[in-house]
């Protein structure tokens, strides 16, 4: 009888007859096993063990390999083994699924303040305006404020190239499959960019009203956009990245005109998930607003400034 | 669909704490997930085969218990049930409701051999 499966001991005959089942066990021994049958056929079954040999710095398999010959059935973590009873167990953990981006984005926010960085997470649908929205707002700060950028997107460095035209330093990151950047992604980029004390990171996240929500960056503010083009039921339609941001801007003002867009009735929406949200309405087109916004971030920078460290002599 | 994200964490997770208990193979995964957290409990069975395939916890059975849902409410000044991430109080049906239970989402425990 096969005492790891526990199957039958009709296969003496024959060989491969009989005995054609597939073992998917994944015992981390060793092999060259030895049942010990006592009985005088030849071990020429089908006896298919996948050893899954990955696993192998996982100790203390069901069953350990005591040398030739000789497997023990004690060795496993219960001390005894009795057929037909594994030798399961219960491991709490009570572990947080996203406690390790959560650490890393803690990181890269004490990261940040030592240097005296303001870093913005902006997040949006795709198509509400957020790469134009950052060129205007850009060339609005870049003489008073040092300025970097990561640019998050599935593909292409389109975006990247359109801050870059700015004069401004970026970096894409392109996430592939991902719908979202992660605090890991993000300190990559701070390491790559180098962004200098006392500036401005701004961190245009993939286009997604959802997803980024869940992810912590390590920035100071979420900043949500919205364009007057999407619907303004929005906010209740996908709550949780309202409800995330600090600051909500309502874009594309400029083209209200030719819209039945209900601006009351989104900025209620809004507020509804999220009492504490400020909000801005502004066009990047005409600019009209934007004073507003770069006030709001200048205000913001000056409290995240930190004194300049004192050279040495 | 942040939940193949989700999965990849839970898994790091499952198999760290597999191998710091010494086990060989995980048979059951317990996740609580609040029914007022960002995740659908769907999308993580879909994904948790997937990222599961080929690991200590291939095969291993996923369950997930929900964890209720409970909020404050400032007018009424008593903690409220909440089946709504952003619902109104259900004794005055004000929205001045702040969410104090329901976002978990976390690996509870393991079953391992």
């Amino acid at each position: 009888m096969c005492t790891v499966c526990g199957c039958g001991t009709a296969t003496v005959e024959g060989g491969a007859v009989g005995h054609g089942h597939d073992h998917s066990h994944d015992h981390g021994h060793s092999h060259d096993h030895d049942h010990g049958h006592a009985h005088g056929h030849t071990h020429d079954h089908g006896h298919d063990h996948d050893h899954d040999h990955a696993n192998a710095p996982v100790a203390a398999a069901a069953h350990v390999s005591r040398g030739e010959g000789a497997i023990d059935y004690g060795g496993g973590l219960a001390g005894v083994h009795v057929p037909g009873l594994s030798q399961e167990r219960i491991v709490r953990i009570e572990r947080d699924i996203l406690g390790k981006n959560a650490t890393l984005a803690r990181a890269n926010r004490r990261r940040l303040a030592a240097r005296g960085i303001l870093a913005l997470n902006l997040v949006s649908s795709p198509g509400s305006g957020k790469t134009t929205l950052l060129v205007a707002t850009i060339e609005a700060l870049k003489a008073r404020l040092p300025i970097t950028v990561v640019e998050g997107d599935q593909q292409t460095s389109n975006d990247a190239e359109r801050i870059r035209a700015t004069g401004v330093k970026a970096l894409q990151v392109n996430t592939g499959k991902g719908c979202h950047l992660d605090a890991h992604m993000v300190e990559h980029a701070i390491d790559a960019l180098d962004p200098p004390e006392n500036s401005l990171l701004f961190i245009e996240n993939v286009g997604n009203l959802v997803c980024p929500a869940a992810f912590d960056l390590g920035e100071a503010h979420k900043v949500v956009v919205l364009s007057v083009t999407e619907g303004e039921d929005k906010p209740l339609k996908y709550p949780d990245m309202f409800a995330a941001a600090d600051l909500m801007l309502l874009t594309k003002s400029d083209l209200l005109p030719h819209l039945d867009f209900d601006v009351a009735a989104c900025l209620a929406a809004a507020r509804r998930v999220n009492p504490r949200l400020e909000i801005l309405v502004l066009s990047a087109r005409s600019g009209d607003g934007l004073g507003e916004f770069v006030a709001w971030i200048e205000r913001r920078a000056a409290l995240a400034r930190r004194p300049v460290a004192a050279t040495a002599d | 669909m942040h939940e193949m994200a989700l999965m990849e964490s839970v898994l790091e997770i499952v198999e760290d704490e597999a191998r710091r208990a010494g086990a060989t193979r995980v048979t059951v995964v317990r996740l609580a997930v609040g029914v007022l957290s960002h995740v659908d409990p769907e999308a993580l069975r879909f994904c948790f085969e997937a990222v599961t395939n080929g690991t200590t916890a291939a095969g291993a059975r996923l369950e997930i218990d929900r964890v209720a849902g409970a909020g404050w409410c400032l007018d009424c000044s008593t903690t409220v049930a909440l089946d709504e991430r952003f619902g109104d109080c259900p004794q005055c049906g004000g929205r001045r409701v702040q969410m104090t239970a329901g976002d978990d989402l976390r690996v509870a425990e393991l079953e391992v051999v």
